[in-house]
């Protein structure tokens, strides 16, 4: 796979002297969703900001599209767009005015039948002519993704888009984010979501205190680190877990419904077989068994941690 | 070049000061008639003429460059204060344009309010006054080119500024005082020597002798002068700036 974005030994020292970011390299495939991770202060911002030519790198070398993001610096940014963490838009601006001005500014004709299209998918169409002042503050956050759209980048960066963002909208956003793939369109999102991560990206890197401390596929993360979890509703509620049971170590449910059984995929015996095989000696009745893959957000605490 | 990027930061510059339109050109039609009720009728009744024009007529260049170097300033500074105050500039670090395009787009919708205010204090003072300009060529061109000049200038400030006070402090603690010291209202000539001598110092000197010379074809120092020295200090203020691009002088991170 061909990479969009090459990062090499990049470090970025803060005029006060803190080290944001501690030699990180990486590297971007066209047309992935990669999903960026990590605690608050970890250095997400700071490397999207270099990537996207606001921030200076202190050292090494970062490539977009194979141009150096400071020699050829136009050429990169013409087609990164960019949804910043912060919501900073002129107030006294409209949405139709500010979203076209974006697009101006990225050196492309004025195209309203393209803003129109993309405000209309994001619900933003009706409130075309506001000011930013007069939104709420997910629609605000939604201009800014107009107004990165609006210059049709082949490049995309989202710092933490869906914050503040309800759940009917995030979903919404998700599926947006999925058909820019779908036309090839790459990108690069910081979520403290997990859950976010988990739906949509094709790759995870975790960064923590400035350092790249994982990249990985995200199924083969989940499946490499995952535990999977056995949901058993029976039928009678139990009250006890009978002693037969001990040694499976389940969980009981507070209404005696469901037993809850924790198992590693990876092992040879997962000790469903048995499970069962005792469940049915005890003569408990099973109404229904439900298997979940542990989430992300498990495994993420648990590479922070460490 | 981008064009695109130009115009859309033109436009958006303009739109900007339409939004405050009234504010933005009541405030100096205002002040010139004031300027003109205490300078010209009360001081230029006891005045009658310098060099043979008549005080209220002398003093209309000086008012007219008084209120473009302000404006210049006070707009060329703000439009770019401003992004940096609320973070829109990280949207223009972002964008594909060159210090050449942001500064033609800012500059641009400064200079053009500043030049549309400049007019507008020209018509006001003609309601008071009968304005005979016999170079009107020279004017027109002398007048965009200061508006351009201080813009730039103010452009510096804009992008130096930590704070409100810092931006408000060269124009109020520097080119008020020059701007009064700097003949506005009176003829070089009529000072001591001394003061005469001081006043070769004061690059404000040369423009508004040079823009009187455009009404009245007469002034302290020969046109070419006034042209020369303005134009260099457009230079310098245009190296400034983009130095202060190349280095990112309190512009990134
Ligand atoms: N302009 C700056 N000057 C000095 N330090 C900074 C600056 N910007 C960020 N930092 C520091 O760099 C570190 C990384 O900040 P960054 O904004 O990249 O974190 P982040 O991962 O985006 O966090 P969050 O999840 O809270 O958005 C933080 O410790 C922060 O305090
Ligand atoms: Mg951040």
């Amino acid at each position: 796979m061909q990479p969009i974005i090459s990062i090499n030994n990049l470090n970025k020292k803060y005029l006060g002297g803190f080290e944001a970011l501690k030699n990180i390299s990486l590297e971007i495939n066209k047309g992935e969703i990669f999903a960026l991770l990590g605690p608050n202060g970890a250095g997400k911002t700071t490397l999207i900001s270099i990537i996207s030519g606001i921030s200076i790198a202190s050292s090494g070398e970062v490539k977009v599209n194979n141009y150096d993001v400071i020699k050829d610096s136009l050429k990169t940014k013409s087609i990164i767009g960019l949804v910043p963490q912060e919501v900073s838009i002129e107030q006294f601006e409209t949405v139709l005015g500010t979203v076209n001005f974006s697009r101006g500014l990225f050196g492309k004709k004025n195209n309203p039948a393209y803003v129109k299209g993309i405000l209309k998918q994001l619900s933003l169409w009706e409130k075309r002519n506001s000011r930013i002042i007069e939104l709420s503050g997910g629609m605000k956050r939604r201009v800014l993704i107009a107004k990165a759209l609006s210059h049709e980048p082949l490049v995309l960066f989202l710092d933490e888009p869906t914050a503040g963002v309800d759940v009917e909208l995030r979903k919404d956003m998700w599926n947006i984010i999925k058909n820019l793939k779908k036309k090839g369109v790459t990108i690069i999102l910081t979520t403290h979501y997990i859950e976010e991560a988990e739906n949509i990206a094709d790759r995870i890197g975790v960064i923590n205190d400035g350092k790249i401390l994982l990249i990985e596929e995200k199924e083969f993360l989940m499946k490499k680190m995952g535990k999977k979890i056995l949901n058993i509703f029976v039928n009678k509620p139990l009250d006890i877990i009978p002693n037969s049971l001990t040694k499976y170590a389940l969980k009981l449910s507070a209404d005696g419904k469901t037993l809850t059984y924790t198992y590693d995929i990876n092992k040879d015996r997962t000790g469903i077989t048995m499970l069962l095989n005792d469940l049915s000696n005890e003569q408990i009745q099973l109404k229904d068994i439900q298997t979940k893959q542990s989430s992300l957000e498990d495994i993420f605490v648990n590479i922070v941690k460490e | 070049m981008n064009f695109y990027a130009i115009k859309a930061i033109y436009l958006f510059e303009m739109s900007r000061t339409f939004r405050t339109i009234t504010q933005s050109l009541l405030a100096p039609v205002i002040s010139t008639i004031l300027y003109f009720v205490v300078f010209g009728s009360a001081i230029g009744s006891k005045i009658q003429t310098i060099e043979g024009i008549s005080y209220g007529v002398f003093i209309v260049p000086g008012l007219v460059m008084l209120s473009v170097l302000m404006q210049s300033i006070t707009n060329a500074s703000f439009a770019i204060y401003f992004p940096k105050f609320i973070g829109t500039i990280n949207e223009l670090l972002s964008a594909p344009v060159s210090t050449l395009d942001i500064i033609i787009g800012y500059i641009g919708a400064a200079a053009t309010k500043s030049f549309s205010i400049g007019i507008l204090i020209l018509l006001t003072a003609h309601l008071f006054v009968p304005l005979n300009i016999i170079h009107p060529f020279y004017m027109i061109s002398f007048l965009l080119l200061t508006c351009f000049t201080f813009c730039l200038f103010g452009f510096i400030i804009g992008l130096w500024a930590k704070n409100f006070e810092q931006l408000n402090l060269v124009p109020m603690l520097i080119i008020t005082p020059l701007v009064f010291l700097g003949g506005s209202f009176y003829s070089i000539s009529m000072l001591p020597l001394f003061w005469q001598k001081l006043s070769m110092f004061n690059p404000v000197v040369y423009l508004i002798s040079g823009f009187r010379w455009t009404f009245f074809n007469v002034s302290d120092f020969s046109f070419t002068i006034s042209l020369i020295a303005t134009i260099s200090f457009a230079t310098l203020c245009l190296i400034i700036i983009f130095y202060m691009f190349k280095t990112s002088y309190k512009i990134r991170t």
